[in-house]
C-alpha cells in the first residue's frame, strides 16, 4: 500500500490552491492512492543507471532572432481579464497594508 | 460523405462549398440536443467562410485540399473571437485573440470550421464524462460513450455531422474515440504538428491529429496541418510529409509485429480485430510475426505520474488573474482558492494534486523521477523492437464502447482504458487506429498501428490495407 495519507492529500490540496470538502478528502486519499499503489510496480524498479526522459524529442534550445516583430494590441489581452484598472490586471490586495 | 469526395466537388465547381455548410449545420441541429457533441456551433461566419470558398472557386483560384470541408475542432484548440472553453467552468466564456497554427493551416487548405467539440475537462478522461458541459453521447449507441477525451470530435464525424475532425492525444484521445466511433484516428509524431493555440495538458505528450471515416480523410488532414512552425519551439524542423501519396503504397515486404502487450487484456471480440487485421496485411505481402515488449507494462503507471505531473504545472496558470473565471477572496490566495476550487472538476483537481504530490519534496525521486526513467527504458524498447519491425500492430482499446457512468466513479478502471495507447504518447511516436471488426454489441472495434518517430507514410499505407481488407470473412 502506499504510504499517502488524508493529512497528505489535505497539504496537497493547499499547495495547489484546491479546497476540499471532509468528504472530498476521504475519497480523493483512496483514489489517490490506488494510482500510487498501481505505480508500485515502477518503485520496485532499479534503475540507477538509466538517465531520465524528461522530453521525447530533443531539440536543444531553440533561438531565434532577437527583432522586434508586431504583436498582438494589449487590449487583446485585457478584454478576456475578470478585472482591470489602468490598463492592467487588478487583483486583490497583496500586502496587508492600505497602498 | 468524405472530405476529399466533398473538396472535390467544390474545386470543380460541381457543388457550393455554401451548401455544403448549410447541409452541415442542419445536421448538428437535428443531432445535437440529443447527442451534445458541439459545445459551440459557429454561426453566420460558417456561411461567409464558405462563401469565400466558392468565390475563390469562381475567380479560379484552388482553395486547397480541402476546399469547403466543414470541420469540428475540439474545444482545446484556439480560433479568434470563438468561445474556448476545453470542457471546464473556469474557462467559460473565454475567447481566445489568435488562432491555433493547426487550425490556420486548415482554413489556408480550405477547410470551414463549424464550430467546438465537447470533451473530457482539460482532455482529462477517456469517455467525454468529464465536461463540466455534460456527457457527450456515442452516435452509433447513444447509451455509451463515445470515448475521449476528443469525444466531440469522435461523435461530430460518426454522426455525419462534419467529414472531418481535429482532436489531441496526450495518452490516446484520439485514438482510444475513434476506435469507440468506428473512426480513423492518428497520433502523429510528437513535434510533427505545432500545439501552438492548443490549450496545454501535458506539453511533453500533447499531440494534434486528425478524426475521420477513412484513412485518405485522415491523411490529407494530417498533411494539411503538418510541418515546422517556429511558434512551437518543440516543432520539429521541415514540411508537412506528403501523405496522401502513399494511400496506395501497399505493405509488401513490410515487418509487421504483432505486440503481446497490446493484445493481452483485450476482450476476445477485440482480440479477434487484431488478428484478423495481421491476416489482412498478411495476404498483401507484409511479414507478420509476433514480439513481446514487456516495458509496455510500465506504461499506465509511467504515464499517471508524468502527465499529471505536467497538467499540475500547466494548470497552475487558472487562477482568476487574466482569464477565465474569478470568484471573489478576501486575500489573492483566497482569490486563487475559491477560483480553482469552484472552477475545476473532481477529475482535473485529482489530477492536479497527483502531479502535485509526485512532484513534491520527498516524493519527486521516487515517483515522477522514476517515471521518467521508465520513459527512457520504454524508448530503448520501442527501439530494440523497430530494429526488427517496420511497424507494430495491436488494440486501440481493451473493449468495445461502455455504458455511460459504468466508469465514472472509479478513475482507475477508466485510466486503463488508455492502457494500449499510452506507450506512443511516452515514446513520442506515431500510431493510427482503423476501425477492424465488431464487438459482442455490433459496434465497432479499433486496431492500432504503430511506428517510430516520422513514419506516417508508412502508417497510412498500411492503414489502408486494413481498411480495405476489412469486409472479408470475420473481420
Amino acid at each position: 500500500m502506499s504510504e499517502l495519507t488524508r493529512d497528505d492529500v489535505a497539504k496537497v490540496a493547499r499547495l495547489a490552491r484546491l479546497r476540499l470538502t471532509e468528504e472530498e478528502l476521504d475519497r480523493f486519499t483512496g483514489q489517490l492512492a490506488q494510482v500510487l499503489d498501481h505505480a508500485n510496480d515502477l518503485r520496485a524498479l532499479d534503475l540507477t543507471v538509466v538517465p531520465p526522459t524528461a522530453h521525447p524529442v530533443d531539440l536543444g534550445t531553440v533561438m531565434r532572432e532577437d527583432a522586434v516583430r508586431p504583436s498582438l494590441a494589449r487590449d487583446a489581452f485585457l478584454s478576456a481579464a475578470p478585472q482591470v484598472e489602468e490598463g492592467r490586471f487588478a487583483v486583490p490586495r497583496i500586502l496587508g497594508e492600505e497602498p | 460523405m468524405k472530405a476529399l469526395e466533398i473538396a472535390a466537388q467544390v474545386r470543380s465547381g460541381e457543388r457550393s462549398a455554401v451548401s455544403v455548410a448549410e447541409e452541415a449545420l442542419s445536421a448538428i441541429q437535428a443531432r445535437n440536443a440529443d447527442l451534445n457533441v458541439f459545445v459551440h456551433v459557429a454561426g453566420e461566419e460558417v456561411l461567409e467562410r464558405a462563401a469565400a470558398v466558392d468565390a475563390q472557386v469562381a475567380a479560379g483560384r484552388d482553395p486547397g485540399i480541402l476546399a469547403g470541408v466543414p470541420v469540428g475542432l475540439k474545444d482545446n484548440l484556439c480560433q479568434t473571437g470563438v468561445p474556448t472553453t476545453c470542457g471546464s467552468r473556469i474557462l467559460a466564456g473565454w475567447r481566445p485573440p489568435y488562432t491555433a497554427t493547426a487550425v490556420e493551416r486548415l482554413l489556408a487548405a480550405g477547410a470551414v470550421p463549424v464550430g467546438k467539440t465537447n470533451m473530457d475537462e482539460f482532455a482529462m478522461g477517456s469517455s467525454t464524462e468529464t465536461s463540466a458541459y455534460g456527457p457527450t453521447r456515442n452516435p452509433l449507441d447513444p447509451t455509451r460513450v463515445p470515448g475521449g477525451s476528443s469525444g466531440g470530435s469522435a461523435a461530430a464525424v460518426a454522426a455525419d455531422m462534419v467529414p472531418i475532425a481535429l482532436g489531441s492525444d496526450t495518452g490516446g484521445s484520439i485514438r482510444q474515440p475513434a476506435a469507440l466511433c468506428g473512426l480513423v484516428g492518428i497520433k502523429p509524431t510528437y513535434g510533427l504538428v505545432s500545439r501552438y493555440g492548443l490549450v496545454a495538458f501535458a506539453s511533453s505528450l500533447d499531440q494534434i491529429g486528425p478524426l475521420a471515416h477513412t484513412v485518405a480523410d485522415a491523411a490529407a488532414s494530417l498533411e494539411a496541418i503538418a510541418g515546422h512552425d517556429p511558434r512551437d519551439s518543440t516543432s520539429l524542423p521541415g514540411p508537412a510529409p506528403a501523405l496522401v501519396a502513399r494511400l496506395d503504397q501497399g505493405v509488401a515486404g513490410r515487418r509487421v509485429g504483432i505486440v503481446r502487450e497490446l493484445v493481452d487484456g483485450a476482450d476476445p471480440e477485440v482480440v479477434a480485430a487484431v488478428e484478423g487485421a495481421a491476416e489482412v496485411l498478411r495476404a498483401a505481402g507484409a511479414t507478420l510475426s509476433e514480439v513481446s515488449i514487456p516495458e509496455l507494462r510500465l506504461g499506465l503507471s509511467a504515464y499517471y505520474l508524468i502527465a499529471p505531473a505536467e497538467a499540475s504545472s500547466n494548470l497552475a496558470r487558472y487562477d482568476g488573474v487574466r482569464f477565465g473565471l474569478r470568484v471573489a477572496g478576501a486575500d489573492i490566495t483566497e482569490m486563487y482558492v475559491a477560483t480553482r476550487t469552484a472552477g475545476f472538476g473532481a477529475e482535473v483537481k485529482r489530477r492536479i494534486m497527483l502531479g502535485t504530490y509526485a512532484l513534491s519534496a520527498g516524493y519527486y525521486d521516487a515517483y515522477y523521477g522514476q517515471a521518467l526513467k521508465v520513459r527512457t527504458v520504454m524508448i530503448e524498447a520501442f527501439a530494440r523492437a523497430y530494429a526488427n519491425a517496420d511497424l507494430l500492430l495491436g488494440a486501440t482499446a481493451p473493449t468495445e464502447a461502455f455504458a455511460l457512468g459504468a466508469k465514472v466513479s472509479d478513475p482507475m478502471a477508466m485510466y486503463l482504458s488508455d492502457v494500449f495507447t499510452i506507450p506512443t504518447n511516452l515514446s513520442g511516436h506515431a500510431a493510427i487506429s482503423v476501425p477492424f471488426g465488431h464487438g459482442t454489441s455490433g459496434l465497432p472495434l479499433g486496431v492500432q498501428l504503430l511506428g517510430p518517430a516520422l513514419s506516417e507514410g508508412r502508417l497510412i499505407a498500411a492503414a489502408a490495407v486494413v481498411e480495405a481488407g476489412r469486409g472479408v470473412p470475420g473481420a
